[in-house]
């Protein structure tokens, strides 16, 4: 270990490493474990902070294409306006919760930065023509995991098919709780418009 | 003869203004010369008055019956945010031929799948695809004006007629 610190030494980026290495001469044990378990804190807390302020309605429709479009959709929708007033914003329906997923989705997210300084879908007539391919994406995610963001408000163990319409009480028994399909199987295009679904399953 | 047409066309303006302002002040606006309530209520237009509550809509799933043979069925069920655009379709979705089994919904009708010469087509006719241009939900609004329609089977038929 010596050695190669000795041999690292020689250059200018192999002394920073050495003294990266080498026991503290003037600072005590305790700054440098409570010093860093303190910066430790004020990291990972910043972090989380940028990372919630990502995931919130309001950074989503900063940029025109989600406010113009698909954020002007949802407003007529029952998730944004309803009887009880509780909403759904575009993270609770996008972006997985669970903590390494969303990392993930976020990680995901850089290709949306992309498009966005480089206009893919900066016009109307753009959005429209690649909706399709936007709205797969989305209902491919959320087949793959059960429709999880559907579920995360809407249990079927807390579903009261008594209170529901007989054809959606029959459905629900005959479908979801069977487990042959699942949410976004038949719940599509209910926060925003459809594209054309021409060779979609269940779709005419 | 240019000058008369005209003093006797301005003429005929005039006397047609005195004639309505004279109606007005007799009938009054909303007043008792209308023969059916207007939309917005008794209120003249002049008044700003809030608008009604909506209606609420009948979603019990319970098929109404027709009021003649050819009358398009009723929607008994809720629609709103289903769609009907030129991408989707939701009403076939339950009640196109393929999906009638699983949705157990009525068909739609045979006629639907047929063009205007009657000639059977694989998939509903283009001319059939807005479903909501004849049928509709209903709510509970009352009717603004008293419907005096009678069944056909109450005049033609007495033995059929519904009690």
């Amino acid at each position: 270990m010596t050695d190669i610190l000795a041999r690292a030494g020689a250059t200018r980026v192999g002394s920073w490493v050495r003294q990266a290495f080498t026991p503290a001469r003037t600072l005590s044990l305790a700054f440098l474990t409570l010093g860093g378990f303190l910066a430790g804190v004020v990291f990972w807390g910043g972090f989380n902070t940028a990372l919630e302020v990502l995931n919130t309605e309001k950074f989503c429709t900063s940029c025109h294409e989600m406010q113009s479009n698909v954020f002007e959709e949802l407003k007529g929708t029952i998730h944004f306006t309803n009887r009880s007033g509780v909403r759904a914003t575009c993270p609770d329906c996008h972006v997985p919760h669970n903590w390494t997923d969303k990392i993930a989705r976020k990680m995901q997210a850089s290709k949306e930065v992309w498009g966005h300084l480089f206009g893919s879908i900066d016009t109307r007539e753009k959005f429209l023509g690649l909706r399709r391919t936007l709205a797969e994406h989305e209902w491919e995610r959320m087949k793959a995991n059960d429709s999880l963001e559907c579920r995360n408000c809407h249990s079927a163990v807390s579903m009261d098919l008594a209170k529901q319409n007989p054809r959606a009480a029959d459905a629900h028994q005959a479908f979801l709780f069977t487990g042959q399909k699942t949410c976004i199987d038949c719940h599509k295009g209910i926060a925003h418009r459809l594209p054309n679904m021409q060779g979609v399953p269940g779709w005419q | 003869m240019r000058r008369a047409l005209v003093l006797v066309v301005a003429l005929a303006f005039g006397l047609a203004f005195t004639g309505s302002l004279v109606a007005q002040q007799q009938g009054g606006i909303g007043g008792p010369g209308r023969d059916a309530p207007r939309l917005r209520g008794p209120e003249p237009f002049t008044r700003e008055t809030p608008a009604p509550p909506m209606q609420r809509a009948i979603t019990d799933d319970v098929r109404r019956r027709r009021n003649y043979p050819d009358q398009p069925p009723l929607i008994p069920h809720a629609i709103e945010g289903y769609a009907l655009v030129l991408n989707a379709n939701k009403c076939l979705s339950c009640h196109s031929r393929r999906f009638t089994e699983q949705s157990q919904a009525p068909m739609v009708s045979v006629t639907h799948y047929q063009d205007r010469d009657g000639n059977f087509l694989g998939g509903i006719a283009p001319r059939r695809y807005a479903c909501l241009g004849c049928h509709v939900p209903q709510t509970t609004a009352q009717p603004l004006v008293d419907n005096s329609f009678t069944d056909l089977d109450d005049i033609s038929e007495p033995e059929r007629r519904s009690r």
